[in-house]
């Protein structure tokens, strides 16, 4: 994957340097895309939204997208929403915070669902339950493996209220259909996931996690805001998840995609 | 009336009530009947201007039924097991074998401790994973042989805290929302306190969902929406109102099906009404769901769960909401 391909901005388009959120080491940026946006430095994984993260983990052209004429409604009022939702829709190019579809993975066919951190932190409504729901029924029905990569970090989106619960117990009972019909899925956890984690985020044959990716039922932020408890944010990391077993592994974004597709063909034969 | 802690409007009821009582003891008569009626219309005012936020703090009440007191009141021969096989036996949750009505069921509640110790032993009604782990164990034993599941619903969330990462609190709430979508049995879920976001919906996927009048159900605490939202959390009220987590809203958003009705002032005033109450409308769901085959049931809740959301496809509103 470090081809040409595999590059997310042409060198012009931006300035010549990035500077890594995390260890603030300057990186050529034409060197820092190869990398796939991970410091070459310290090793920090920078958020992908969810179109970025298509290109550089499906076969190049074998994307089609399912559900894109879906978009977020503002059933309870609830205040700012609207203006929440317009602002996320101008800065991810998405409707809402999931891209769902088929694809292939070194020629392999798959379903694929994405979940976007940018768009309000990830977190699960309507749209997002719906298009994960419908993603494991089409798998089902075309008898697909699925892999999601989730960054749901915003865990169900409280602007919807009790809906965005019950987007839980949805995605739950359609990913029981999936592995009912015995078809294969593989969840790749991103920076971060909470809260929906403990749906169908949890229900994968095979978890996977980038490095250093927040993973919790509930953020440190949130504990501390309602808790009044500073948790260490060690603790709500990938790596402490695996090593108490709730994880596979922990592997680098260069190797999600020969990682996956290595798993789809054991899991696909 | 009641123990000793109260709500502010609760004084207002409780002045009410008194005079009431007084009237009462007078010999009957036509004005004595009329001077009653009229205070107990004031009662009936008083309750249906409680604000959100007075709703959720009725819910919290410490003086509230909680589930082992439903259990006692509604089951026979209730019969506690123990412990989730793996790690240890979560106070939290309750979980065993009764009879409801002549018909054996299980029951699995959330209980939160009446006093300091009993806080503490049960986490505050916080489950841990073990606390889910049993609570799948019961149902799979119910789905063995054929027998119904109760869930009463009653915590502010599931615990958060290291020791419930380290043992997988993710996995267990997932687990326990597939396990229960897939049961062969007739499931009836009930909020009778709070019903907490994750916490509350891992033992709540039923084929019929009911909820007592003074419970609230929600995505997220008031208090922690407003700190995460406005960064304040004396804005509690506000973000009550916009969560839309009192019963007749989550009925209007066609995520419960019935309101069961409790005694006037809510169901710490009068348990015993509430607890008849809550045996009537088990015993009717339970009457409803007796004729489905496994199939059925597995599909219909599937269905109900499924239609669950509001959005828009094209121009065309998708909408579970409903017209109340």
């Amino acid at each position: 994957m470090g081809d040409a391909k595999a590059t997310l901005v042409s060198e012009a388009e931006e300035n010549l340097w990035v500077k890594c959120e995390k260890c603030n080491a300057l990186t050529y940026r034409k060197e820092y895309e190869r990398e796939l946006r991970v410091c070459p430095q310290c090793g920090y994984h920078e958020r992908l939204g969810a179109w970025e993260r298509l290109k550089i983990t499906v076969d190049e052209g074998t994307f089609e997208e399912w559900d894109s004429e879906i978009s977020p409604a503002d059933p309870l009022n609830f205040p700012e929403y609207k203006d929440k939702l317009e602002k996320s829709q101008r800065t991810t190019n998405l409707k809402d915070a999931a891209l769902t579809g088929v694809a292939e993975i070194e020629g392999i066919p798959v379903a694929i669902g994405i979940t976007d951190f940018k768009f309000m932190g990830g977190s699960m409504g309507s749209v997002l339950g719906e298009k994960i729901t419908r993603l494991f029924e089409r798998a089902v029905k075309h008898r697909l493996p699925v892999f999601i990569i989730s960054g749901s970090g915003g865990g169900a989106r409280m602007q919807e209220g009790l809906l965005s619960l019950m987007q839980m117990p949805k995605t739950c009972a359609a990913c029981a259909k999936l592995h009912q019909a015995r078809l294969p899925y593989i969840i790749l956890l991103t920076d971060s996931m909470a809260g929906v984690q403990a749906s169908f985020g949890a229900l994968a044959d095979i978890t996977l996690a980038e490095p250093g990716a927040m993973v919790g039922f509930t953020g440190p932020r949130v504990i501390e805001l309602s808790l009044k408890i500073k948790v260490p944010i060690e603790h709500r990391m990938a790596e402490f998840q695996f090593e108490h077993g709730m994880i596979d592994m922990i592997v680098p974004r260069k190797l999600v995609r020969p990682t996956v597709a290595k798993l789809l063909r054991w899991m696909c034969k | 009336m009641g123990g000793a802690y109260k709500l502010s409007f609760e004084h207002e009821l409780d002045a009410i009530q008194e005079q009431i009582n007084l009237l009462r003891m007078q010999p009957p008569s036509e004005e004595q009947k009329q001077a009653i009626a009229e205070l107990e219309r004031r009662m009936v005012e008083l309750l249906n201007s409680l604000s959100d936020y007075d709703r959720v703090l009725l819910a919290r009440h410490p003086d509230r039924p909680y589930a082992l007191d439903y259990i006692t009141a509604i089951f026979d021969d209730f019969i506690e097991l123990h412990g989730d096989r793996c790690f240890g036996d979560d106070k939290a949750i309750v979980a065993g074998l009764a009879w409801l009505d002549g018909r054996p069921v299980a029951v699995i509640g959330q209980q939160k401790g009446r006093d300091a110790k009993e806080r503490q032993e049960r986490n505050f009604g916080m489950a841990h994973p073990e606390g889910y782990r049993k609570a799948i164990r019961v149902m799979k034993l119910a789905d063995k042989l054929n027998r119904p599941v109760i869930t009463l619903i009653d915590t502010s969330g599931a615990a958060c805290l290291d020791e419930a990462e380290a043992r997988g609190i993710c996995w267990a709430i997932a687990e326990s929302q597939m396990v229960m979508s897939m049961l062969g049995v007739p499931t009836v879920a009930v909020i009778i306190g709070e019903g907490g976001s994750g916490g509350a919906i891992a033992i709540g996927v039923g084929n019929k969902v009911l909820m007592m009048e003074y419970a609230m159900y929600s995505v997220i605490q008031p208090e922690s929406c407003a700190a995460i939202i406005w960064r304040d959390e004396s804005r509690a009220p506000e973000a009550a109102e916009a969560l839309w987590l009192t019963a007749p809203e989550a009925l209007k958003l066609g995520v419960i099906d019935e309101i069961i009705p409790e005694p006037i002032g809510g169901a710490h005033r009068d348990p015993e009404g509430a607890a008849n109450n809550l045996k009537e409308a088990l015993c009717r769901a339970l009457s409803a769901l007796s004729h489905l085959s496994p199939e059925q049931l597995r599909r219909q809740r599937y269905e109900k769960f499924r239609a669950m959301g509001v959005y828009l496809e094209g121009d065309e509103l998708k909408s579970c909401m409903r017209d109340v």
